[in-house]
Formats: C-alpha cells, structure tokens, sequence
C-alpha cells in the first residue's frame, strides 16, 4: 500500500522522503531562477528584511558592545605601547602635513585650471551602521541599518573613511546588503593613481587572514608602476565612481605571459573593524542613461 | 503549534546571535555555526521529517540575507537535517557522544558541499588551504558552542514533549 494514502481518522502528514524530495525541487528550481535572473530576490528579501532586520539592530548593539568590552581589557597593554608610537609619529605626520598643504594649495590652482572638479570629496553621502554580517565564514557581505526609505539603490558604492569598501547588492525598505570588494567572488576595475594604467583588483579568500587583496591583468611594460602606488577606482568601471582610493600596491609580479602583471594590494579600509560606512548616493553613470 | 512558535523562535534566536553577537567574539573571523547544530539536534531528536523541515527554515533564512543564489543554503542544511533524522532510532537523551559525533560530521559536510558548489565550481582548488583555515576552525569553534547550546535544545525538546503528553491525556 503507498503510505501517503490516508488511513481512516488519521492526520494526514506527508513522509519523510516525499517531503524531500519536493523541496529538492523547489531548492533546484529557486536555484536556477535566482542564477539567471533577479526578479524573486526582491520580494523575499523585502518581507525576509523588515521582519528581521530591526532585531539584527538591536542585537547587534549588544553584541559590539560585549566585543568592545572583551577587546578593552586585551588591548590595554598594546595601546600603551603603540600611544607612544602614534605620539613619535604624529610629530612626524604635522610636519608631512604642512608640506601637504603647500602642495594642496598648489594643487587646487592647478585644478581650478584644468576644471577638474569631480573629487569624491564632493560626492553626496550617508553614513549608516552595519548591523549584522554574513552568517558563513565563507565570504564578506554585510547588512546595513538604511534601505530604500533612506533613498539607497542597488549598485551605490559604499566607503568607510577614504577608501571603497564595495557595494550595495540588495536594498529592502530599511536594510541594505553590501559586497565588500574583498568578497571572494568580487571583482573591481582599478587604476594606479599615477601613471593611469587600468587593472583588475579581486578579493581572495586565502589572502583574507593577510588582510591582503590581489589584482591582475595590469599593463605596464614601461615598468613605472612600483610598490606603495594608489589604487584607485577608474574611470571603466560601469558600477563604481571613479577615484575612489581603493588602496596601495604591496607587491608585483609579472605574470607567465611576460605581458600583464599581478601582485598585491593593502587595502585602504580595515575590514576587520568596520562598524560605520558611508553610502555614496550618486549612481555611476553608464552608457545608454541619458543623465 | 506550540512546537511550531518555539521552533521558529529558536531558528531566529540562532540566526540573530550567528550574525550579530557572535561576529563580535570571533577567534581569528571565524564564527560558529550556530544552525547546524540546531537543524542536526532536531534531526537525530525528532526524526527525518523535523530535521529536514528545520534544515530548509535554517538554510532558507540565511539565503534570503546573504545567499548570492536563493535556495542553495537551503537545499544543503535540508539534507543535512534529513540524513541526521536517520540517526534518530539509536539517539539516547542520556548519550552525549552520538550528538556531539554527529554534528561534527553535519558541520564538515556543510562545510566541504559549499565549499564544492560556490569555491570549487569556480576553479579555487587550493581545497587544503580552505579546510585549514575556514572548515576545521568553524568545527572546532562550532563544537565548543554546541557544549552550551546543545543541552539548553535537548531542555526545550524535553519540556515541549512533557507538555504535549499532557495535554493528549487531558483530550483522552
């Protein structure tokens, strides 16, 4: 007899195995869809979001501040010793300053001249509070407190300080998630500050413990790009604004092919500390917009 | 019903501190995985059916947040739950070694079948790095924790069962 037909006076429960496999199918079938195509994500998240993401905030708060805490006592030690340090350096730093705003001066003279205005220091901004991160370990996506109702759209680029620290994938009315640019499957279009040239910066999982991210396919066969260059966010990307600082050229390696280089790039934001992070509220504008 | 308000409760309960408190006190960015041990507990507690039903909740859940495709998760901790509802007809409340065993498995199978089907299929091979630094310290964390949590599972299920048969004899 198939044991899905009912019994007399019996609550009906499906088995075990039938139930298996008709979630299978439906995993499978989401799978697929949600692969090829967007438009599922945006309702379950909306509904998935609202209903979790204000308990995510509240927990959370409790949860950095029982991680400030444990931190505090650990850090005492150290931060004594790097007060010093930071002191010595901070001598340092006001002398590099001055020179610095002799060169800013410069700068903005120079600018005013060639009309180039379009710094990141102008673009529109909102700060917003991570309130929870991905449950995994496997890669680096987040949850921030502010969504549609705040005016955020997919795509807009996130910072924290002066450097990138990704995007938004995902916006529900008051959350958004964000791909940080050290996210295994992340990829970014970059440019070395100085000379222009236009390379790929991917996130690596297995360079995340260094607090490390790699880059490849830059071409410089006049080899003038060296070690400590800016990485910033260039011109070709379709989803990032350009000159965003990314980071900083820790090494490089030229690729087997003798034509294209690889290496490593310090990132300019801590990952590892991040609570707060600014939203740029400016999409990039692509071809086709006529914006 | 009552078991249905408690078992969501517990999932949410599980999914808040996984991604909040506990990416505070991480050891080295690892986190412990906190729905594992609930979905695998259910499993070997309650049998196939409420292991694979809390293994899609779990999964589900964290698909909708941080899944880059909806689904996945889910289909992992479904099976998960359900191969752990196998073990049911030798589970002993008194015996902590098969629970402990078993969920050590679950956390190593999740962690070996994400890591075939998002790192593997896109050509990141180095799989003995990965084990070194993301599955084995996720087990060992993940078993720590599950000294704590899984007793605090096994109370609730005791006490819901207590309360169930209650209330069938006060219908007889």
């Amino acid at each position: 007899m198939s044991p899905i037909v009912k019994k007399k006076g019996e609550k009906f429960t499906l088995p075990g195995k039938y139930l298996l496999f008709i979630l299978t199918l439906l995993c499978t079938g989401l799978i697929v869809i949600t692969f090829n195509t967007n438009f599922l994500s945006e309702p379950v998240s909306a509904v998935g979001g609202s209903l979790i993401a204000p308990l995510q905030e509240g927990v959370s708060k409790a949860g950095s501040w029982i991680a400030n805490r444990s931190e505090e006592l650990v850090q005492i030690r150290s931060l004594l010793e790097e007060n010093a340090e930071l002191k010595a350096q901070i001598d340092e730093l006001t002398m590099e300053n001055i020179r610095l705003q002799q060169g800013r001066y410069e700068l903005t003279n120079l600018r005013e001249l060639y009309d180039l205005d379009a710094q990141y220091d102008e673009y529109e901004k909102l700060g917003a509070r991570i309130i929870a991160k991905d449950s995994g370990n496997w890669f680096h996506s987040f949850v921030i407190n502010k969504g549609s109702n705040d005016g955020l759209q997919i795509d807009m680029n996130v910072m924290a300080g002066s450097g990138l620290v990704g995007r938004i994938v995902d916006v529900g009315p008051n959350w958004s998630k964000v791909m940080s640019i050290i996210d295994d499957n992340a990829k970014t279009s970059g440019m070395v500050l100085s000379t222009s040239d236009n390379l790929i910066v991917c996130g690596d999982l297995e360079l995340y413990a260094d607090g490390l991210i790699s880059f490849e396919k830059l071409i410089d066969s006049a080899d003038r790009v060296v070690e400590g260059d800016k990485i910033v966010t260039s011109h070709i990307s379709d989803k990032y604004l350009p000159g965003i600082l990314i980071g900083y050229i820790f090494s490089i390696n030229v690729d087997s092919n003798n034509l294209t280089k690889s290496g490593l790039i310090t990132p300019a934001v801590d990952f590892e500390h991040l609570e707060e992070v600014l939203v740029v509220t400016q999409l990039k504008q692509t071809a086709g917009e006529s914006d | 019903m009552r078991r249905f308000i408690v078992s969501v409760f517990m999932i949410v309960i599980c999914f808040l501190f996984q991604t909040t408190v506990f990416q505070g006190i991480d050891f080295g960015g690892i986190v412990p995985n906190l729905m594992i041990v609930l979905t695998a507990s259910f499993g070997f507690m309650r049998g196939e059916r409420t292991g694979l039903i809390m293994g899609f909740a779990c999964g589900f859940l964290a698909d909708v947040f941080f899944g880059n495709v909806l689904g996945l998760n889910a289909m992992i901790y479904m099976y998960i739950g359900y191969a752990n509802g196998k073990f049911n007809r030798i589970f002993y409340q008194e015996d902590i070694k098969l629970p402990l065993g078993l969920i050590l498995l679950s956390d190593l199978a999740y962690g070996f079948l994400y890591y075939i089907t998002l790192f593997l299929m896109r050509g990141r091979f180095n799989i003995g790095y990965y084990f070194m630094h993301i599955i084995l310290p996720e087990v060992v964390y993940t078993i720590l924790v599950t000294l704590l949590l899984y007793p605090l599972v096994l109370w609730i299920n005791k006490k819901l069962e207590e309360l169930e048969k209650r209330s069938a004899r006060k219908f007889v």
